[in-house]
C-alpha cells in the first residue's frame, strides 16, 4: 500500500487533526480576536466530513497498518455522526467561547476529540483503540476544565480520576485478551475464539469484563458511571454537550467493534456470556439512572442522570446479539444517531435559557414558554424525545432497540425489555414534569428570552433532526443496517 | 378518508398554535371549525361504511418505515370496520361537544384548543390503525395533550391527578408493547389483519403471559378493578371538556383495544380466562355502583359510575358471544354519549355555583329548569331507562353473558339497581327539595354553545335509543367475525 493510500485510509481523522494544528497556529500566530477560529474548525469539519463522504462514495473498505485500522461503513457511519455532533458543538458555543481565555486550545481540543474518536471507530487492534481512546479521554479531562474556574477544575479532576481507573482496568482486560488469543488484533482474536477453547473462557471473561469497564466509563452505563451526574453539573455546560453524545458514540462505537468483531458476534461460545452482562449493565443503568433523575432539581445534573439511563437503553442493543442479524447492533448505531439530534437540542436549549434566566434550576424554567416559545419548544420536543413519546425520533429509537431484542428471541431478554419498559413509564415522570414547568406554570417575569443567531441554527437543526427521523426514521435506519451489515462481514 | 378524519385535528392544532398571544382568543373558533370538519368527515365515512362488506374499508396504506423493525417494514394503514365507524362517529360528536363547552375557557386559549385537538388526532389513529405498532404510536400520542389539560387547565390536585393517569397508563401501555413485539416476532408481521387470520400458536413466552401484557394496557384504560383508581382523580380534577373526552372516548380505547386486538388474536388465552375476566367485570360494576352511592362530589360521582358502567363492557366480553360482544360494543357507543353529556351538565352547574359537593346544593330547579331536566334525561338514560340508548346496551350485554356467566350477569343487573339508586337520588338532591336562598341569582344554561352541546347529545341519545338499528347494524357486522371464531372453536 502506498504511502498516499495509507493517508487516504485514515483521511478524515488526519484532516481533524491537522486542522487543529492550523487552528492553534492561527490562534498563537494572529492577533488576538483577530483569528477566524470558528471558521477553521468548520472548515476542518468540512474538510473531514467531505473525506468520508468519497470514501462512502468509493467503497473503499478493509483493512491497513496491518491491519490496525479499518476503513468500512460501519466507521464512516461514527465519523459522520461525530463530524455532525463537533459541527453543532461548535456553532452553538461561539458564544460561550467569546469569553474563553482559551478559545484556540477550546477549538483545537474539540478538534482533537473528534479525530480520535474517529480513529477509535476505525480501530481493529487492541493497541491503536487503546491509544485513540486515551487521546480521547485526555483531550476531554482538558475540555472539562477548560475555563480554569473552580467547579470546572473540580469536575475535570473528577472525570480525570475515573477516567484514569477505567483505563487502567481496560489496558488489564487487553492484557488478558492478548494472553489469552495471542492477537492484539481483532481479526486475531476472532480466529482464537471461533475456534471455541473452552478451557479459555475464563480468562476471556475476565478479560472482557474489565475492557466493558473501560468501555462502559465513556458510555456512562453502571457500574462505571460515578462521574457522569457531578461533570455534568460542573464542567462547562457547551463542553458536556459534546461529551454527552461524542463520549457517548465513541464508547459504543469501539464496544460494538470489539465484541462483535472480537468476540466473534452472535455465534461463538462466549457471546451469550457478554450479552448476558451487557443486559445486566443495561438493567442497572436504567433503573440507576432513571430512579436517580426523580429528585434531581438541577437540569444539567438531571442530563447527568438522563444520560446513564438512555445509556442503558442502548445497552440492551449490545445485548441483542443473535445470529444472523444485525437488529441489535444496527438498534445502538440508530439509537445513537437520533440520541445525538436529541441532546444536542436539549442541552443547546438548556444552554441558551439558563444563560439569560441565569439559572439551571428546573423551577426556574416555569413558564419559560411564554418567553420563549421557540427555545422552550425545542426544549420540550427533545425531552419527549429523550422520554420516547412519538412522533419524535426517540420514540423510534426505543421501539426499534426493544424491537431488536425481542427477536433475538432470548426469553431474558424479553424480561429485560420489560424492565427497560418499566423505565420509560419513570422517565416520563421526570421528563414531563419539566415539560409542564416550562409549558404551564407561570413565569415570574413576562420579558422575552432571545438567543444568538448560530444557537438559533442549532436548535432548528436538532428539532428538524428529532421530528424528521421520528417521522421518516428510513434512511437513517438503512444507513445504520448497512454499517452494521459491516461489523459481521468476516474481515481474514 | 380515515386519513382526513385523522390529519384535520392535526392542522387545526398547528393553526391554534401559530396564532399570535394577542389573538389567541381565536383559537377557539379554530378548534370549533376544524372539529366540526372532522365531525363531518366522521359522518361521511358512518355513511359510506357498507355494514353488508366484510373486512375493512376505506383503507389507505403506504410502507411508512422501510426496511423496518427487522424482516419486516412497519406500514401505515388505516380503516374502518362495523367495530370502529361507530367510535369515529362518537369521536366526532364528543370533540365538537367538548369545543363547544371550552367555550368559557380563558388560560391559555391557544395551547388548550391545540391540545384537545390533538387529543382528537392520537384517539382518531387508536381507532382507525389496522397495524400494531402504528396502534400503539397513537396510543402512546394521546398521552402528552391529556397529559397537558388535566394538569394545565384542571382544579384541585390537577398537578397529582394529571402524573397518576400518565403513569398508570404509561406503566400499562409498556407492557403492551413488550406482548406485541413478541406478537410480531411469532407472526412475522405487525398487521392486525394478517395476525388475526393467523393467531400466533406458540411464543418465547407463553402466550397466557402476552395476553395479560396486553390486556393490563386495556384494562387499566377502561378501567376496572383494582386498575381504575386514577379515573376517578383524573376527571374531579380535569376540567369540563377533558372529562367529556376522557368519559366518553379515551375510555373506549380499552374496549376497543380487546375488541379488536386482545380477542382475535389471542382467541384460546381468551377463552381460558373468561372466567376471571368476568369475575373482574361483575365485581367491577358492583363495587364502582357502590363507590358511587358515597360519594359527596357531584363529579366524582358521575367518575364512579363510569367504572361501574365499563363493567358491562367487561362483561360483555367475556360473554364470547356475538350478543354478548354486540352488547359490549353498543354499550361503549350508548355510555359515551351518556356520561359525555352528564359531565357536561355537571359542568355547567359548576360553572353556576362553584362548589360540586352535592350537599351544598338544593332545589336548583327552580334556578335552572333545562340544566335540571337534561341531567334528568341523562340521568334516567345511565340507569338504563327503555328508550333510551342505555338500556337497548344493557339489554343486550345480558342476555349475550346470561348463559356463560350467570353469576357475574347476576351482580350486573344488581348493578343497574344500585344505578338507578344513586342517580335518581342525586338528581333529587341537587335539582329537587327545598330552593337555597345563596343560589337566588343562578342563570339557567343560556349561551347557544351550551344549547348546542346538551341538544345535540340529547338528540343521539333519543335517536340510538328509539332507533338502535342506526348504530347495531354497523356493531354487528363488526363482531361477527370475532363471534365466529368463538363459535368455530367452541
Amino acid at each position: 500500500m502506498s504511502g498516499w493510500e495509507l493517508v487516504h485510509h485514515i483521511g478524515p481523522s488526519i484532516a481533524l487533526f491537522v486542522g487543529a494544528g492550523i487552528v492553534l497556529s492561527a490562534d498563537m500566530l494572529l492577533p488576538r480576536g483577530r483569528a477566524p477560529l470558528v471558521m477553521l474548525t468548520l472548515l476542518t469539519l468540512v474538510v473531514a466530513g467531505g473525506w468520508a463522504l468519497w470514501h462512502a462514495n468509493t467503497g473503499t473498505s478493509g483493512p491497513a497498518f496491518e491491519g490496525a485500522v479499518v476503513m468500512d461503513r460501519f466507521a464512516l457511519f461514527f465519523i459522520f455522526l461525530l463530524v455532525s455532533a463537533t459541527a453543532a458543538v461548535t456553532v452553538a458555543s461561539t458564544e460561550w467561547a467569546q469569553e474563553l481565555d482559551l478559545k484556540g486550545e477550546y477549538y483545537a481540543l474539540l478538534l482533537v476529540a473528534a479525530g480520535a474518536m474517529s480513529l477509535l471507530a476505525q480501530g481493529n487492534d487492541l493497541i491503536l483503540i487503546f491509544i485513540a481512546l486515551e487521546t480521547t479521554s485526555i483531550v476531554q479531562y482538558v475540555l472539562v476544565g477548560v475555563t480554569r474556574k473552580d467547579r470546572s477544575a473540580e469536575a475535570g479532576i473528577k472525570y480525570l480520576i475515573s477516567g484514569a481507573v477505567a483505563a487502567g482496568l481496560m489496558i488489564y482486560g487487553f492484557a488478558f485478551l492478548f494472553g489469552t488469543t495471542g492477537a492484539t488484533s481483532l481479526d486475531g482474536i476472532a480466529t482464537f475464539v471461533q475456534s471455541g477453547p473452552e478451557d479459555a473462557r475464563l480468562p476471556l471473561t475476565l478479560g472482557f469484563v474489565l475492557v466493558a469497564a473501560g468501555f462502559g466509563f465513556k458510555m456512562a452505563i453502571v457500574p462505571f458511571h460515578g462521574w457522569a451526574p457531578d461533570v455534568y453539573q460542573g464542567g462547562p455546560t457547551p463542553v458536556i454537550s459534546f461529551l454527552s453524545v461524542a463520549s457517548k458514540a465513541g464508547g459504543f462505537a469501539i464496544a460494538l467493534r470489539l465484541f462483535y468483531n472480537g468476540l466473534g458476534g452472535g455465534d461463538t461460545f462466549i457471546s451469550e456470556d457478554w450479552a448476558i452482562m451487557f443486559g445486566v449493565f443495561a438493567v442497572a443503568s436504567m433503573l440507576f439512572g432513571n430512579l436517580g433523575a426523580l429528585v434531581q432539581t438541577d437540569a444539567r445534573r438531571l442530563l447527568g442522570y438522563s444520560s446513564i439511563a438512555q445509556a442503558g437503553n442502548v445497552a440492551i442493543g449490545l445485548a441483542a446479539v443473535a445470529a444472523g442479524t444485525t437488529l441489535g447492533p444496527s438498534g445502538v448505531m440508530f439509537f445513537l444517531g437520533t440520541y445525538v439530534a436529541t441532546n444536542l437540542g436539549a442541552f443547546f436549549a438548556v444552554i441558551a435559557i439558563s444563560e439569560r434566566i441565569g439559572s439551571y434550576e428546573i423551577k426556574d424554567y416555569a413558564g419559560v414558554f411564554k418567553r420563549a416559545p421557540i427555545l422552550a419548544g425545542v426544549l420540550m420536543l427533545c425531552l419527549l424525545s429523550l422520554t420516547g413519546i412519538p412522533p419524535t425520533a426517540g420514540f423510534i429509537a426505543k421501539l426499534y432497540v426493544f424491537n431488536g431484542a425481542v427477536q433475538a428471541g432470548e426469553e431474558w431478554l424479553v424480561a429485560v425489555v420489560a424492565i427497560a419498559v418499566v423505565n420509560t413509564a419513570i422517565s416520563a415522570f421526570y421528563y414531563l414534569s419539566w415539560v409542564r414547568t416550562m409549558a404551564l406554570d407561570d413565569p415570574e417575569e413576562e420579558t422575552s428570552i432571545r438567543t444568538t443567531g448560530p444557537m438559533q441554527a442549532m436548535l432548528g437543526l436538532a428539532a428538524t433532526g428529532v421530528l424528521f427521523f421520528g417521522l421518516v426514521p428510513a434512511p437513517l435506519i438503512s444507513a445504520a443496517q448497512r454499517a452494521a451489515e459491516a461489523l459481521s462481514v468476516p474481515l481474514s | 378518508m380515515p386519513t382526513l378524519f385523522l390529519l384535520l385535528p392535526a392542522v387545526g392544532a398547528l393553526l391554534a398554535l401559530m396564532l399570535p398571544r394577542h389573538r389567541e382568543h381565536e383559537a377557539r373558533w379554530i378548534a370549533l371549525i376544524f372539529s366540526t370538519l372532522a365531525f363531518a368527515v366522521s359522518i361521511i365515512i358512518f355513511i359510506w361504511f357498507d355494514p353488508d362488506t366484510p373486512g375493512y374499508q376505506m383503507v389507505d396504506q403506504f410502507a411508512w418505515i422501510n426496511p423496518g423493525l427487522g424482516g419486516f417494514e412497519v406500514q401505515y394503514i388505516v380503516g374502518v370496520d362495523g367495530l370502529s365507524a361507530p367510535l369515529v362517529l362518537l369521536l366526532g360528536l364528543l370533540t365538537v361537544v367538548a369545543v363547544l363547552v371550552s367555550f368559557s375557557v380563558e388560560h391559555r386559549v391557544k395551547e388548550y384548543f391545540a391540545y384537545l385537538l390533538l387529543l382528537e388526532t392520537a384517539v382518531a389513529g387508536v381507532f382507525l390503525s389496522l397495524d400494531l405498532i402504528q396502534f400503539f404510536l397513537f396510543w402512546e400520542l394521546e398521552l402528552l395533550p391529556m397529559y397537558m389539560l388535566i394538569s394545565g387547565w384542571g382544579s384541585g390536585r390537577a398537578r397529582y391527578s394529571a402524573m397518576k393517569f400518565l403513569i398508570y397508563t404509561l406503566a400499562g401501555s409498556a407492557f403492551m408493547l413488550v406482548g406485541f413485539l413478541v406478537l410480531g416476532l411469532e407472526g412475522g408481521t405487525f398487521e392486525i389483519e394478517a395476525l388475526t387470520q393467523a393467531p400466533p400458536q406458540d411464543a418465547l413466552v407463553p402466550l397466557s403471559l402476552v395476553f395479560w401484557a396486553i390486556m393490563l394496557a386495556f384494562l387499566v384504560k377502561l378501567p376496572v378493578f383494582p386498575v381504575h383508581t386514577w379515573l376517578p382523580d383524573a376527571h374531579t380534577d380535569a376540567p369540563t371538556a377533558v372529562s367529556v373526552m376522557l368519559a366518553g372516548v379515551l375510555l373506549k380505547m380499552g374496549g376497543y383495544g380487546i375488541l379488536r386486538i386482545a380477542l382475535p388474536i389471542l382467541p384460546e388465552q381468551a377463552h381460558d380466562f373468561r372466567v376471571i375476566l368476568a369475575a373482574i367485570a361483575g365485581f367491577s360494576v358492583v363495587y364502582g355502583a357502590v363507590i358511587t352511592l358515597q360519594q359527596r362530589d357531584l363529579k366524582r360521582l358521575v367518575a364512579y359510575s363510569s367504572v361501574s358502567h365499563m363493567g358491562y363492557v367487561l362483561l360483555g366480553v367475556a360473554a364470547l358471544g356475538a350478543v354478548g360482544l354486540s352488547g359490549a360494543a353498543l354499550q361503549m357507543f350508548t355510555h359515551g354519549t351518556i356520561t359525555g353529556l352528564l359531565f357536561v351538565m355537571v359542568g355547567l352547574v359548576y360553572e353556576r355555583t362553584h362548589t360540586r359537593e352535592i350537599s351544598e346544593m338544593s332545589g336548583l330547579m327552580h334556578r335552572m329548569p333545562l340544566i335540571g331536566t337534561v341531567m334528568l334525561i341523562a340521568g334516567l338514560a345511565s340507569l338504563g331507562l327503555p328508550g333510551m340508548s342505555g338500556f337497548v346496551a344493557e339489554l343486550t350485554t345480558f342476555l349475550g353473558a346470561f348463559d356463560a356467566h350467570p353469576a357475574a350477569t347476576i351482580a350486573g343487573i344488581f348493578g343497574v339497581v344500585l344505578a338507578a339508586g344513586y342517580i335518581l337520588w342525586t338528581v333529587q338532591r341537587v335539582f329537587h327539595g327545598p330552593p337555597d336562598e345563596k343560589w337566588a341569582q343562578l342563570t339557567d344554561a343560556n349561551r347557544w354553545w351550551e344549547y348546542t352541546a346538551m341538544g345535540s347529545l340529547v338528540v343521539s341519545i333519543l335517536l340510538i335509543g328509539i332507533f338502535p338499528q342506526l348504530i347495531t347494524r354497523s356493531i354487528e357486522s363488526g363482531i361477527e367475525p370475532i363471534a365466529r371464531i368463538f363459535e368455530a372453536s367452541a
